[in-house]
């Protein structure tokens, strides 16, 4: 036998108070264990969410943080818009002319044909219109682009995939430019199948609806971004419901002229005629560049005056660093709380047995144990407690994650494997449960230092 | 082997005097030798046991155990001279009850420097007949069969000394006669001298030297010519 069997044996013998304490442990562990890893699973979903295959966003000037939320998360109310000639000299090479090709209309400022291109060579840019709504969830105008550049998941590495269905075209056949892709989440909430027709409302959930609807081609599969709360129509179509006409506007006050903002003359939905280029506008762009010049070219858009280039990255970084980590260090203190009164409970109950153990305590020393080895056995029992205790907890805590992953996949996207969340704070906990069950068995050890062995046999 | 010389021990009463306990000028035991020390409740035998084996301080005096003096050792070295040279049967057996009797016994050789045969805490089950007993808790044993343990794990370090304070006050008389004969019977069998301490003439008689702890204790003699007084 040595002093660690002793002390597990005295354990064992005392099986209900050892197991109410270490439970209260387990608990207190299990709780920080939990909080790390639903802080852990809060911070992929913002990495995830702000991974999106896009490293700017370029929108009119104002909040960066509304523009990165109506963006990225479809939250929020857009910011103003921006013409969609401004657009047009994001696209790299001659993409402007070409587009002014395809589009047909006036284009002004010649000259910047290409503006951007030596910044976004390599890259892409995508436009958005936002501003309306499909019931609850956003309507977002692009371009079919959006599902064929853009990448998602942990390492920007997956195609956007289709459960059913595929991607809408500029124009088909049987739709005209009137087809939409919805996210899981918008399928499954409002039971959509290939060949729904979804109608959107302008402005706000539950405005007045469109008349003109848009047929769904493709459901996409979950993704665990927002786009699975996303219903996504084909940019030319958007731009010909009603109201989504820009005005023309004068160039000296800015005053929008009056019954300038029509759609031009369509004989079905099947026409191929578009809305000519300065009658559009978009609410973002997304921007792809090649690494640090995505830096160079958020310099110079910020320089202009209606528009601003944000990092998503950057910015939900920001909003962790404001938010979500404070709260996740006091939900940590709150459930260390809970460790150190599981190590009073630890102090107590052991404390409580000593009255009934020191003719136990007594006994060993008489057999010659001395009173270093009878302190070392309460040590080893505190430490056994705290420790067995918080082993119990951690497995718990971790194993929380895995059981709910059902819930946690659909609402995040973010699957969690037992080991998968690991927080830099994480390793701290045995040491740290070691330290708690030294703590909690001070008292009770100096308690058994003490006993005397003649009064007590 | 064990020489006492001088030996005082007295302990301070509520009122603030100090009452002398022990006072005795000589006893010796001789190696393997089988001593009883005889003496009515109160007289201070327990005490001497526990200044012998070092759990409390002498006042004064010399304490030899082969040659070695014990009483200028600290108190961390007597528990460790305990460990190795002495071994305890406690009046009321003092079975720690979380333990089997096999572990109990071995528990005895936890704390010795000396390590023993792990073999050996279940040889001498068998010598005192519990063989069939060994994982049996303390509760799961008869009163005769604790006390049986209690001798085993006194004698688990091969101590030279084997301290026995009153071990049959609790056990029944037909029990009394068959653990006397055992603790004589292993501690002859082992080589371990008997310090034993009873107030039973019934169990001194089984033993060839008697001491009578009235005579060799000069403080029991100066209280009762006080309380004659």
């Amino acid at each position: 036998m040595n002093l660690f069997s002793i002390a597990v044996r005295n354990l064992t013998y005392r099986k209900l108070p050892t197991a109410l304490t270490m439970l209260s442990m387990a608990l207190g562990v299990a709780l920080v264990v939990l909080v790390l890893t639903i802080s852990g699973v809060i911070e992929k979903t913002f990495e995830r969410t702000s991974n999106v295959g896009y490293n700017l966003i370029v929108g009119a000037k104002g909040s960066d943080v509304q523009l990165t939320f109506n963006t990225v998360f479809f939250l929020s109310q857009p910011v103003e818009n921006i013409p969609y000639s401004y657009y047009m000299e994001y696209l790299p090479g001659n993409g402007r002319q070409k587009e002014f090709k395809r589009l047909g209309g006036v284009l002004k400022d010649p000259e910047r044909n290409g503006h951007y291109d030596f910044l976004i060579k390599g890259g892409f840019a995508i436009p958005l219109c936002m501003g309306d709504y499909i019931d609850v969830f956003r309507c977002v105008g692009t371009t079919p682009d959006y599902f064929n550049l853009l990448k998602h998941g942990d390492s920007n590495d997956l195609d956007y995939r289709f459960a059913k269905g595929k991607n809408f075209v500029d124009f088909s056949e049987e739709n005209g430019y009137f087809e939409a892709v919805v996210g899981s989440q918008v399928a499954s909430v409002m039971k959509l199948q290939l060949g729904s027709e979804i109608f959107a409302s302008h402005g706000t959930s539950g405005g007045e609806q469109h008349n003109q609807g848009f047929r769904v081609v493709g459901i996409l599969e979950p993704t665990g971004t927002p786009n699975d709360r996303g219903a996504f129509v084909n940019i030319e179509g958007f731009y010909l419901l009603e109201g989504h006409v820009a005005p023309d506007r004068n160039e000296e006050s800015g005053l929008e002229k009056k019954g300038s903002a029509t759609a031009p003359e369509r004989e079905s939905k099947f026409s191929k005629v578009r809305l000519p280029i300065e009658k559009r506008e978009v609410t973002a762009i997304l921007v792809k560049t090649d690494g640090m010049k995505g830096i160079g070219l958020q310099k110079q858009v910020n320089k202009t005056k209606f528009a601003q280039a944000v990092s998503p990255i950057s910015v939900i970084s920001g909003l962790l660093g404001i938010f979500v980590t404070p709260i996740k260090w006091a939900l940590l203190a709150i459930s260390s709380l809970v460790c150190v009164v599981s190590a009073i409970s630890i102090l107590v109950g052991i404390y409580n047995s000593m009255n009934e153990r020191k003719r136990d305590i007594a006994v060993m020393r008489a057999l010659g144990a001395s009173r270093d080895h009878i302190t070392a056995i309460i040590f080893v029992e505190s430490v056994l407690i705290a420790v067995g205790g918080g082993v119990i907890g951690w497995f718990v805590g971790h194993a929380v994650g895995p059981l709910s992953n059902a819930w946690t996949e659909q609402a995040t996207g973010v699957h969690v494997d037992f080991f998968s969340i690991n927080s830099t704070q994480e390793p701290f906990i045995v040491p740290g449960l070691i330290l708690i069950g030294i703590l909690a068995g001070i008292i009770p050890a100096l308690a058994a230092y003490r006993t005397s062995v003649a009064n007590s046999l | 082997m064990l020489e006492i010389r001088n030996l005082q021990k007295s302990y301070e009463e509520p009122s603030g005097n100090r009452l002398l306990i022990l006072d005795i000028p000589q006893l010796d035991v001789a190696e393997g030798e089988q001593v009883v020390l005889r003496g009515e409740s109160g007289g201070g035998k327990t005490t001497l046991l526990h200044i012998i084996s070092g759990i409390v301080s002498a006042d004064s005096g010399s304490i030899r155990l082969d040659g070695t003096e014990l009483t200028h050792f600290s108190e961390a070295t007597r528990d460790r001279i305990r460990a190795d040279k002495m071994g305890y049967v406690f009046q009321t057996f003092n079975l720690l009850p979380a333990f089997t009797a096999l572990e109990n016994v071995r528990l005895g050789m936890t704390f010795a420097r000396k390590k023993m045969n792990a073999e050996r805490g279940k040889e001498l089950l068998s010598k005192v007949g519990l063989s069939d007993r060994m994982h049996y808790l303390p509760s799961q044993l008869s009163v005769g069969q604790q006390q049986r343990v209690a001798v085993a794990r006194a004698l688990a370090n091969k101590p030279r000394l084997l301290l026995a304070d009153e071990p049959t006050a609790n056990v029944d008389p037909a029990n009394q006669k068959r653990i006397i004969d055992l603790i004589k019977d292993v501690c002859r069998e082992e080589s371990v001298a008997i310090l034993l301490v009873t107030h039973s003439d019934e169990i001194a008689s089984r033993f060839e030297r008697v001491e009578r702890l009235e005579l060799i204790n000069r403080a029991f003699a100066a209280r009762t010519a006080t309380s004659d007084l």
